[in-house]
């Protein structure tokens, strides 16, 4: 009898490596993939104009294809809000809560494995790897919370770790796991190049956004200003985008810094405020806040003139428009340079 | 085209969406069935027949006008 299972594959190397390791004692395995809405995968690389000409592959795919195997992508973005707004084990170093995002991958593969008749799990775990998902004390936290327990197996650090049931019952040989620790990448390379893959994903940073500081900080931003920790979709792809200017708590501005931000924008004109310079070549900007007084509106234009190719004339004419529904010409002088503190950009 | 029997909409959406979309509708057709995908992230022409690649699937035709990315794809019979 084949056994099966499912390998969560991110796209980087340690997954590809788990997998082939189990690949290689003959279990039949396929590849599952989350898309949680704040995967660094793609984003910003197709909406910058400066990065639309770059080849940008799916890692993900590009690893099942490396192993030959199926690939499951899953849209996870509604059940995951729960994961950010309440992690039960609290956040990283930013806004990464990465243990419970962790924990619940694990629990939604060990759902999807009872659903398709799979046998066990595998993920690309390392102890020591990461300093807040990846330690010793916290991969039984994962295994049992995520209800997983012993169906859940760690090729790369297996031998580290007490034996677990596809080892118990003789579905893959624990000898030939290994026993990898630490945040040494020398292991897996070696590994990589004993399996003759090349060209994979780097590792620069972690694949998700809530690692980054400047995101985080935006997303805290919006958090607090609205006074609660909610978000949609188009909420944390905006945060992905543009300058984000807050010259006061009441509004918002995204001003896009190129023609594709511009463009990627511009689809949000139905659900914003718009500025866009008329007499200059500019960006256009969002206004994220309602009811702006007259001298509001006219500070976020001369901030948005600011950043047009009018920013030295006398005078800019703008175009604001209110949800496609009102629109009226505004002419300011831009605001200079030195009368926008740093204090107002966010990140 | 005729031979489309669906035609979905991932305009505005950003990879994996686009895949997504598609692996969801294509996972609930029969083998043979064509669904034609019209796209804005310029990802989608090397994703999307990535995908149908390695889940057995088959790209009838891709083409770019204006931004926008239209793909038509047969579901193969290794899909299911």
């Amino acid at each position: 009898m084949t056994r099966k299972a499912v390998a969560l594959i991110s796209g980087g190397l340690d997954s590809l490596l788990a997998a082939r390791l189990i690949q290689q004692q003959g279990i039949h395995v396929e590849g599952i993939n989350f898309y949680t809405g704040f995967c660094v995968e793609g984003h910003t690389h197709a909406i910058r104009k400066k990065d639309r000409d770059k080849v940008k592959r799916n890692n993900a795919l590009w690893v099942a294809e490396q192993l030959g195997i199926k690939l499951h992508i899953i849209d996870i973005v509604e059940e995951y809000k729960d994961i950010v707004i309440n992690p039960k084990h609290g956040y990283g170093a930013n806004l990464n809560p990465c243990l419970d995002c962790k924990i619940f991958m694990v629990q939604k593969a060990y759902e999807w494995i009872q659903e398709n008749y799979f046998d066990f799990i595998i993920t690309g775990e390392v102890i020591g790897q990461r300093p807040m998902s990846q330690r010793k004390q916290t991969m039984p936290i994962v295994s049992s919370e995520s209800g997983a327990e012993d169906l859940l197996l760690r090729p790369l650090c297996a031998q580290n770790l007490p034996p677990t049931k596809p080892e118990v019952e003789d579905w893959v040989n624990r000898h030939l796991l290994k026993d990898f620790s630490g945040r040494s990448r020398k292991p897996q390379m070696a590994l990589a190049k004993k399996f003759g893959f090349e060209n994979y994903a780097q590792p620069a940073g972690g694949c998700c956004f809530l690692t980054d500081l400047s995101y985080s900080v935006k997303l805290q931003d919006l958090w607090s200003n609205r006074g609660n920790k909610q978000y949609e979709i188009d909420d944390i792809m905006l945060l992905k985008v543009g300058r984000h200017i807050r010259p006061e708590p009441a509004f918002k501005l995204i001003i896009a810094r190129e023609e594709g931000e511009n463009r990627f924008l511009t689809g949000y004109k139905g659900q914003f405020q718009t500025i866009k310079t008329v007499s200059h070549a500019g960006p256009l900007a969002l206004i994220e806040g309602d009811s702006l007084s007259a001298a509001q509106l006219e500070l976020a234009c001369a901030i948005t003139a600011r950043f047009s190719k009018g920013r030295e004339a006398d005078s800019v004419e703008l175009l604001y428009a209110d949800h496609e529904k009102d629109s009226r010409t505004v002419r300011v002088k831009p605001l200079p340079a030195q009368e926008l503190p740093q204090e107002w950009y966010i990140a | 085209m005729s031979d489309v029997a669906i035609e979905l909409d991932a305009r505005r959406l950003f990879c994996p969406m686009p895949v997504i979309r598609l692996q969801d509708c294509i996972n609930r057709q029969l083998v043979g069935t064509r669904v034609k995908i019209a796209c804005t992230d310029p990802g989608v022409m090397n994703d999307i027949p990535t995908w149908c690649r390695i889940n057995g699937h088959k790209v009838i035709s891709s083409q770019e006008k204006d931004h926008e990315y239209i793909l038509i794809v047969e579901k193969g019979k290794d899909g299911d």
